[in-house]
């Protein structure tokens, strides 16, 4: 008992230095930090509970809508006879678009950036300059797509655009594009660029220094070092960027809406010109009319946006664990 | 250590390389390097020209609509009445559109920005690793959900609730409705990108905090926090500035109305609202309401680059490095 106040007291002055030692204010901060745990479990549940919500109020609304009709009919103003297939056809070609240029853009540039640019102004210029890119809204880059894509800048006068090529066969092109499937999936190309480029040269980072000192050391060059060595040691991690960038691409509406595409499309794409529409684009005008029929193939039409993109994910989920290999 | 795997591939490439070895093929083969160093260069440079050529674009456009005789310079900039669709005596001041932008991303950072800190410090300092394996899938897939599917969320189940719960004030589009799923969508920048700044704070730090007597809470609050503080401003700067570019939530649950007011049962309209009301819509590409989208359309860019390179600015000024 003495001894417990002998040694009290002198623990006490540190004790203070952290204002804790008396056992009113330990009572105190051990209820602050229960107080804040059970704020945090209350938090962390609120997510959750938002996800569930989300999830299960769009199942209810269009589960029912959702049908192989649904999947191969096009949009209808009879909301009972339309259907998503234009929309589906038009994501996979934007969007096929948008991954194979993406994709050599974002990791050549990333491959320059951490392979072979030395320190200079030149260099850290580009890389504020992609951390920039990163912040700008996606509408933006749909201003972009219009005046660069679809306009040619205004240099090809569209009523007489220069054409090569038969326009029912997959060989025609026009310029200037118009608010054609190309135009649309370049522009879907700048809004995921950035993510791309960051992610090829995380990749590229987690790659040993040894495998290319090894392999230049062989009398490889930096070429032959890059290819065969440091680019297929980064290939999980570079795949694992682009299906995230790609799965922006799918849900990405605002670009496309800047660049005019029609709203009621009959037709699947054939060629790089042909007129699409994109699923977040035939989501936006069902859920933009009122209440109803008209709400209920939004909510079904999610559901197979949200279904594209878990199987997308689930992709990524299969190629980082089959193909990762620790280097180190 | 590199694997055997690789070192075949190594030499292979190297005996490949040295192979082949006569003078003429060392030519060409520096010949193949340059041409594929100066493309990689070409990818590069692409992001600049990206850059350059929407400054052009918003510049040029924004330039034309301002010299249009329906519009002033002074009336564009400090103007309170957005009301383009008055025939020839459209009234062009910005100020409502930002307003309206700003409402938004106030109630979406109201509620994003302390929820998602909360999180992250849960998930960083208190969670098990089970619950954490739970709850950051959940907050990739909230991530990963396109905005279209929060704006249909906020008309479906959001205002709804709010109408029929909170006042019937709230009607098909108000701002609270619009925000909240903004803010939904922002949770999970703010969680998973403070959590990794949280989690960058070495363990010592946290050791030496408990050694001294602090509970977790003060070793988060009083140690951990203040430690990841550059991250933390960071990935609130990032939520921010993709809640002022947000453009499907807005343009489904707030509604069309450009007004100057805090209520948040308003309807109001933000600036990437307007910009889908134009290009989305029939507006003839040559009219003065068109041509001002690309003024709006500059302003939401100079303010977002403005947010992206003060959070880039916050990183690199106050970061604090441990070793």
């Amino acid at each position: 008992m003495l001894a417990g106040t002998a040694a009290d007291a002198r623990i006490r002055p540190a004790g203070e230095l952290l204002d804790a030692a008396t056992p009113r204010s330990q009572a105190l901060r051990r209820a602050a930090d229960r107080g804040f745990l059970v704020l945090c479990l209350g938090f962390t549940a609120l997510a959750v509970l938002i996800l569930g919500v989300l999830l299960f109020s769009i199942w209810q609304d269009g589960h029912l809508r959702v049908s192989m009709d649904f999947l191969g009919n096009y949009a209808s103003r009879k909301p009972a006879d339309a259907g998503i297939r234009a929309a589906l056809w038009g994501t996979v070609w934007a969007c096929g678009i948008c991954a194979v240029t993406a994709l050599p853009v974002g990791v050549g540039t990333a491959v320059w950036l951490e392979e072979f640019a030395k320190p200079s102004r030149f260099t850290s210029f580009i890389k504020l300059n992609i951390s920039n890119l990163a912040g700008v809204p996606s509408i933006v880059y749909g201003i972009l797509g219009l005046t660069a894509f679809v306009r040619a800048f205004g240099m090809v006068d569209a009523d007489r655009p220069i054409e090569i090529g038969d326009p029912d066969t997959f060989l025609y092109l026009r310029l200037p594009f118009g608010n054609g499937v190309l135009a649309g999936g370049l522009t879907l190309m700048l809004v995921v660029l950035p993510i791309v480029i960051v992610a090829s040269q995380e990749a590229l980072r987690a790659v040993p220094r040894s495998l290319r000192a090894g392999s230049l050391a062989l009398g490889a060059t930096p070429w032959q070092t890059t290819w065969s060595i440091t680019l297929p040691a980064a290939v999980p991690m570079i795949m694992t960027g682009a299906i995230l960038a790609v799965s922006r691409a799918i849900g990405e509406a605002a670009p496309i809406l800047v660049l005019g595409v029609p709203i009621f499309i009959r037709s699947v794409p054939n060629n790089l010109m042909s007129d699409f529409t994109v699923m977040p684009m035939q989501i936006y005008d069902w859920a933009n009319r009122p209440a109803g029929p008209f709400h209920e193939l939004a909510a079904a039409g999610i559901i197979v946006l949200l279904a594209v993109l878990l199987t997308f994910n689930a992709v990524a989920v299969v190629i980082r664990q089959r193909l990762h290999r620790p280097l180190q | 250590m590199p694997d055997a795997h690789s070192v075949t591939r190594a030499a292979r490439a190297a005996s490949v390389a040295l192979g082949r070895g006569t003078p003429r093929s060392a030519r060409v083969r520096e010949v193949r390097e340059r041409a594929i160093r100066a493309s990689l260069v070409a990818c590069a440079t692409l992001s600049v020209v990206t850059t350059f050529a929407i400054l052009g674009i918003l510049l040029v456009e924004t330039g034309q609509f301002l010299s249009m005789p329906e519009v002033s310079v002074t009336e564009f900039l400090t103007g309170t009445t957005w009301a383009p669709l008055l025939g020839g005596k459209g009234q062009f001041g910005v100020w409502p559109l930002v307003c309206g932008t700003l409402l938004v991303t106030a109630i979406a950072a109201a509620f994003a920005l302390p929820v998602g800190l909360i999180t992250a410090i849960y998930l960083s300092e208190y969670a098990a690793p089970r619950v954490r394996a739970t709850v950051k899938p959940v907050l990739e897939v909230l991530a990963g959900i396109p905005t279209v599917v929060y704006g249909f969320f906020a008309l479906s189940v959001i205002t709804p609730f709010l109408h029929d719960h909170v006042s019937e004030r709230f009607s098909t589009f108000n701002a609270l409705g619009a925000g909240l799923a903004v803010g939904i969508m922002i949770l999970p920048i703010v969680a998973s990108l403070s959590e990794d700044a949280l989690r960058a704070v070495p363990r010592g730090l946290r050791d030496a905090a408990a050694a001294l007597g602090s509970t977790r809470f003060d070793t988060s609050v009083k140690v951990v926090v203040p430690a990841a503080l550059s991250g933390i401003m960071a990935s609130w700067l990032l939520a921010i500035t993709r809640a002022i570019g947000e453009t499907m939530i807005v343009a489904l649950a707030a509604g069309g109305m450009a007004r100057m007011t805090i209520d948040p049962a308003a309807e109001v309209q933000t600036m990437t609202a307007w910009m889908v009301q134009m290009f989305g819509g029939d507006a003839q590409a040559t009219g003065v309401e068109y041509r001002s989208s690309y003024a709006v359309a500059a302003v939401l860019f100079a303010i977002t680059l403005g947010l992206t390179m003060v959070g880039n600015l916050i990183l690199r000024a106050f970061r604090e490095e441990y070793d």
